[in-house]
């Protein structure tokens, strides 16, 4: 079965502007799916139709074969949610607002409060259940808002670019919290600006440009579509570049080169070819992402 | 338990505990304002005024000043909380939530209908320092606070769905509903106008809310107190359909 399907997506806002045409869009039950796209794309227009907060002008969307035309309220009882902006109310305490969460979602005040208690447990809250939430930290109130997402026990979790403004470490947390929600059978589906995180967790990527769909495959399969990539060497001394100028090697300092490596070529040819002129190599990283790099090749 | 019976007690709970968490603002000011109405237009200018329909002018302010607390109390209520939500875009919270339409609007005009009556209540209680209400007939006093209370918490949400900023919310209060109050009979009997004004007065709906009000207290108004009750259940039952077609629409909380 699958967890998300659009049809013939279409949205155009009473200014005139045509911000969704004619999407097509199948997610799997289980994926990790990642919506990609600059501002303005469309990513947003698209999961504010799904969770309700906008009306499509046409085309049908169903969650888990639910029509939200016809059955909507089933099929929010299977999202989770959680948006671009903090949208709690500031000055309820954490857990009146997880709990208020799953009361709107017809779910009773006493199991309200476990469920509260079990999520801001997971997302390491829970000390800070009786703060308000407006003293909460930025990275607090992002786990808040996955907190609050999480309460009714989603079989969907919609994230609209969840880890913007958030610290490294926190990401990695939240990362590794998101995996495992996915790997507990929750599909994820989410809009993200860093595509190292599309790279690190989701299996399926969109990528969209101006309302439409320019490229949906396996984030292994995109990974494969770039043709070139360029690797940071670090060496512990600069020696002459003669032995290895069919690599057309830029030295950035004393220490550091830059090599364009063709689909064809092997890295690991070029590191042989390194030492066997001499030179130390203490590192070597892609200096963008794959990712990146299609992404910018397709806007 | 029925899911959206448990949504509608999960925002009145969220409701009333907004209205108890700032009460300087929502049950403090009303008390100050009507107790100055009692001392300046009961005591000071009151004393000059004889009785009107034979009850002294102290008394007969009593039901008018319980009825301006109760719609400034009610319509405030429902248009600063549902504006406040959408403001914060706290209201998503709902939106994105199974709740139909009708228990968002009934969830917020219960709390409007909540909060007039406390601050109904207690308006009364102040004015058994300034005088000795009596109350003629309980049951129409009841229905007028409550269906009174529920028209402008259906009116507030609807300015709540429309504002698109705070100069909006305050406008429809200053520009409109303070000159009805005003000229809604809580300070005189338009029995005592002349006969043009009197019937300027009578296309005022709150004149009806007032009078009916004030019929529950004395036994008599100015108006027929079965067209006030008709006219009070009609307003409601049209707002609550507006509103309902509102949200269900979408309009002015999404897109």
């Amino acid at each position: 079965m699958n967890a998300i399907e659009i049809n013939n997506l279409v949205k155009i806002y009473k200014t005139g502007t045509r911000a969704v045409k004619g999407v097509n869009l199948t997610v799997a039950k289980g994926d990790f799916f990642a919506l990609l796209g600059a501002n303005g794309a469309g990513k947003t227009t698209i999961i504010s139709i799904l969770i309700g907060l906008v009306n499509k002008t046409s085309g049908s969307v169903k969650i888990f074969n639910y029509d939200i035309d016809r059955q909507f309220d089933q099929a929010k009882r299977i999202m989770g949610v959680v948006p671009q902006e903090f949208n709690f109310h500031m000055f309820e305490k954490v857990q009146d607002i997880v709990a208020t969460q799953a009361g709107f979602y017809g779910i009773d005040r006493v199991t309200a409060l476990t469920n509260s208690e079990e999520v801001l447990k997971k997302v390491g809250l829970w000390e800070k259940r009786s703060s308000i939430a407006r003293t909460l930290s930025g990275g607090l109130k992002r786990r808040l808002m996955i907190a609050r997402a999480l309460v009714h026990k989603p079989e969907i979790l919609i994230l609209d670019e969840p880890t913007a403004g958030v610290d490294v470490q926190l990401r990695f947390g939240m990362w590794d919290y998101l995996r495992e929600l996915n790997a507990g059978g929750v599909t994820i589906l989410l809009t993200t600006h860093y595509l190292e995180e599309v790279q690190q967790m989701c299996r399926h990527a969109a990528i969209l440009k101006e309302g439409e769909i320019v490229r949906l495959d396996s984030v292994k399969n995109l990974n494969k579509l770039i043709q070139q990539e360029t690797y940071v060497i670090t060496v512990r001394n600069m020696q002459p570049l003669d032995g290895i100028q069919s690599y057309a090697p830029v030295v950035i300092d004393e220490h550091t080169l830059e090599v364009n490596l063709n689909r064809d070529e092997q890295l690991n040819d070029l590191l042989i070819k390194l030492i066997q002129n001499g030179f130390a190599v203490t590192d070597v990283h892609p200096k963008e992402h794959r990712l990146e790099r299609l992404f910018l090749s397709l806007l | 338990m029925n899911s959206q019976w448990i949504a509608f007690q999960t925002l009145v709970r969220k409701e009333v505990a907004r209205i108890l968490r700032i009460w300087t603002q929502t049950l403090l000011p009303p008390l100050v304002t009507q107790t100055l109405y009692f001392i300046i237009f009961g005591k000071f200018i009151g004393s000059q005024v004889g009785p009107i329909h034979g009850i002294s002018y102290m008394s007969f302010l009593v039901p008018g000043l319980v009825m301006m607390a109760v719609i400034n109390s009610a319509y405030s209520n429902v248009v600063s909380s549902f504006f406040g939500a959408k403001f914060q875009r706290n209201i998503e919270e709902m939106l994105v939530a199974p709740m139909h339409e009708w228990v968002i609007v009934a969830g917020y005009i219960c709390t409007g209908i909540m909060r007039g009556i406390v601050v109904g209540i207690l308006v009364f209680l102040v004015s058994c320092f300034f005088t000795h209400p009596a109350i003629d007939h309980i049951g129409i006093v009841i229905m007028f606070i409550i269906l009174t209370a529920a028209v402008f918490s259906l009116a507030g949400l609807i300015n709540g769905i429309f504002a698109k900023n705070f100069d909006e919310v305050a406008m429809f209060q200053n520009f409109i509903l303070v000159p009805l109050i005003y000229l809604g009979g809580i300070f005189y009997s338009i029995l005592k106008l002349p006969v043009f004004w009197q019937n300027v007065s009578k296309l005022n709906p709150l004149l009806y809310m007032v009078n009916g009000f004030r019929f529950g207290f004395f036994g008599f108004c100015d108006v027929s107190v079965i067209f006030s009750a008709g006219l009070l259940i009609f307003l409601t039952l049209v707002l609550w359909q507006v509103n309902i077609w509102l949200l269900k629409n979408g309009i002015g909380i999404k897109n």
